[in-house]
């Protein structure tokens, strides 16, 4: 599917999507409670076929946080990134690793630097810091005056 | 009394491997669950040189973030200088000339082909054999004089800049790549007759570690562990960058899944990468080995992701860019991160030996890992 | 250190001539401190891309068996310098004092590359690298590079053998300080 298909496939999936201007590919902006569903589509259905997950990550803006996907079909090559506005104080989204198995180390990760907390995670944990860390240090008001050095 | 023994000899044992282990490459913690010489479950533990780069590069400029890639996955430090320096040119909308785009092809084909041999070493002193280290590192040098004299290092080159190159090609350099590129042909078969003959080497080998396609995609694999199952996936073909497009290349597919699937798909790529190199040196066009930019680079507002395919399999480069003088975020997709998640499923209900093979073939740098 | 070229290799001590062959006279020290100096087993430690240079350093071009250094050791036990081939970070450093802890006396340290000796690349803006290895443990000497040339690697290890037959042990210069200052 090209650009403009994809993104009226989308659109049908859910009414609530809004879709980003420019970009090297189509951004769609999804609620977080739809997420798991839209995903699922995405995933399942034979017209979009998104089996590779090559992108996971998460943006802090400050007001709020940002997930990250980008996913991509093998066999139709097509790609899409999908958003998802997370609250900062309480960040809390579906996991998708029973989707895309590659998702369960990656939402590890997110967790670990960014502190999203990811509902049904078999083993949520911290994975690159030690388990006692305090602070999620990708996020931008994170100060750690011992270990930091701020040029 | 001998209940208990009984019962104890059939529980379940748990070992550590590393954090400072001679097989896993570096730093990597694997927490093994065995049962008597099976692996139930292998559980990896990460972070022991997570050196936290994604954070440091939110505080360096466009010219600057690109040395601390070479320092991830270091046995393709050029193909991540590229990876960074493509996302910046997508941004910056720069044209890049044709010769920078040529020395460009030609250093990652390099880099790959060096990645290989220290894999292929590496591999076959994991499984037992300690000659091929020796023979491996002996070509390998080769390559990193090529390097040194064009880029000044032999490891970390930070050579790929935003608009091209950094210097231009070392006068040398075509001569000595094609006396490479003859020695290397005759030590090829070298390697075969050494170690891919070999009968208990592929005895390690194959019906080892065991990834279905479907498992493959799903766990994120890419590069020749993918490649191995039966995937194409080569980023080059897939989303061709520079010149791949117009160059002549297989992708090596093999069906296998196990262990010699990759080892075979890996030995069939140093012959591709020696193929591209052929194609590229004697057709080096001249002009300028870079474009102009503007000193200080400034990313317009937006988000950029570039891919490139590493000797491990795709890197991505995601950078989030507020218009400012350095990056708002920026995120590295290693190749090597989906790739050990995959682990535990090919690991699953093999013997412990048979762990150091796959880890071997699946090529894992520590630092690409844990960034 | 001075320590000239000639006199390296040499066995320690003076020979006297006598009519049927001659007798070495050497101080037990020195004889110990020459033999150690010539067998330093490392221990095969490497975090990140500075490990490379050292398979480099232990491959046929540079080949480190030329002076001693061929029997990499996997485990601590057995193994008498330690080469800190990387990045330490604050995970990884506990782990680098235990493996420290469990080498057997007498045991040096080489810190390679900047990483090891000071952070280096990752000594701003970073939440998680050890700035320099000698806040972990003691380091006997420090080799600078990004990563080191394979050279600079056995230059490291040369110095390291000169400042061992000199006899300058960590121990002695850490009490005579200590009485110094007292």
């Amino acid at each position: 599917m090209n650009r403009e298909e994809l993104q009226s496939a989308i659109t049908a999936l859910n009414a609530d999507i809004t879709f980003e201007e420019g970009g090297e590919y189509l951004t769609a902006n999804i609620p977080a409670d739809a997420c798991r569903d839209i995903m699922q589509a995405l995933h399942n259905l034979p017209a979009f076929e998104m089996d590779y997950m090559f992108c996971l990550t998460c943006v802090d803006w400050k007001t709020h946080l940002t997930m990250v996907y980008h996913l991509e079909s093998r066999k139709h090559a097509h790609a899409v990134v999908i958003k998802s506005k997370l609250d900062r104080e309480n960040p809390e989204i579906e996991t998708l690793s029973d989707i895309w198995r590659t998702a369960e180390f990656l939402e590890r990760e997110v967790y670990d630097l960014f502190g999203v907390r990811f509902i049904h995670h078999s083993d949520l944990r911290r994975l690159l810091l030690t388990d006692d860390w305090e602070g999620y240090p990708l996020r931008k008001d994170y100060e750690d005056p011992i270990n930091m050095i701020k040029l | 009394m001998l209940q208990e023994v009984a019962q104890k000899e059939t529980g379940d044992l748990v070992i550590n491997v590393g954090p400072q282990h001679p097989s896993t490459h570096g730093v990597l913690h694997l927490v093994i669950t065995l049962n008597g010489e099976t692996i139930k479950k292998v559980e990896p533990h990460l972070g022991y040189i997570h050196r936290s780069i994604e954070k440091m590069c939110e505080s360096l400029s466009y010219r600057q973030f690109i040395y601390s890639t070479s320092r991830m996955d270091y046995l393709s430090a050029h193909i991540n200088n590229h990876a960074c320096a493509l996302a910046v040119e997508k941004g910056l909308q720069i044209e890049i000339p044709e010769r920078a785009q040529v020395i460009r092809v030609l250093m990652d084909e390099l880099t790959r082909l060096a990645s290989h041999q220290l894999w292929w070493g590496a591999l076959a002193m994991d499984v037992g054999a300690i000659t091929p280290f020796f023979h491996a590192f002996r070509e390998r040098e080769v390559l990193n004089d090529i390097m040194e004299e064009t880029c000044g290092a032999r490891l970390t080159m930070n050579y790929m800049v935003p608009g091209g190159v950094m210097f231009d090609l070392h006068p040398n350099f075509q001569s000595r790549v094609k006396d490479f590129i003859t020695l290397f042909k005759s030590k090829l078969p070298e390697y075969d007759e050494l170690v891919t003959g070999n009968v208990i080497f592929q005895n390690r080998m194959k019906q080892v570690g065991f990834i279905s396609a479907e498992d493959a995609v799903s766990y994120g694999c890419t590069g020749p562990t993918l490649r191995g199952s039966g995937v194409s996936c080569d980023i080059r073909k897939h989303h061709p960058y520079e010149l791949y497009d117009k160059l002549q290349f297989t992708e090596p597919l093999e069906t296998g899944g196990d262990c010699w699937a990759r080892y075979l798909v890996r030995m069939e790529e140093m012959r591709q990468s020696l193929h591209i190199v052929e194609q590229l040196i004697d057709n080096i066009p001249e002009g300028e080995f870079q474009a102009k930019t503007k000193a200080v680079l400034k990313l317009p507002k937006g988000e950029f992701y570039s891919r490139v395919e590493t000797a491990r399999g795709e890197l991505g480069v995601y950078i989030v860019s507020e218009g400012g003088l350095t990056p708002y975020r920026i995120k590295f997709r290693s190749p090597g991160f989906s790739n050990l998640s995959a682990l535990d499923h090919m690991a699953r209900g093999q013997k412990i030996g048979d762990l150091v093979a796959i880890m071997g073939t699946l090529d894992l740098v520590i630092p690409d890992i844990d960034r | 250190m001075d320590v000239k070229d000639n006199q390296q290799h040499a066995f320690p001590g003076d020979v006297h001539p006598t009519a049927s062959g001659g007798i070495l006279v050497s101080k037990l020290d020195d004889v110990i401190n020459w033999a150690r100096s010539n067998s330093l087993w490392p221990l095969v430690f490497g975090t990140s891309c500075c490990a490379i240079e050292m398979m480099s350093t232990a491959s046929a071009k540079y080949d480190w068996s030329r002076f001693g250094f061929e029997v990499a050791r996997a485990t601590p036990r057995q193994a008498d310098v330690i080469i800190i081939a990387g990045t330490i970070v604050n995970k990884m450093a506990p782990v680098l004092k235990r493996l420290y802890d469990q080498m057997a006396d007498p045991k040096y340290v080489i810190a390679m590359g900047a990483c090891a000796t000071s952070g280096g690349p990752f000594f701003y803006n970073t939440y998680s690298v050890v700035k320099g290895a000698d806040h972990v443990i003691p380091v006997d000497v420090y080799v600078a590079g990004c990563p080191p040339r394979p050279e600079a690697l056995l230059h490291a290890l040369i110095t390291l053998q000169a400042k061992i037959k000199a006899g300058d042990k960590r121990e002695k210069i850490v009490i005579e300080k200590f009485v110094d200052s007292n």
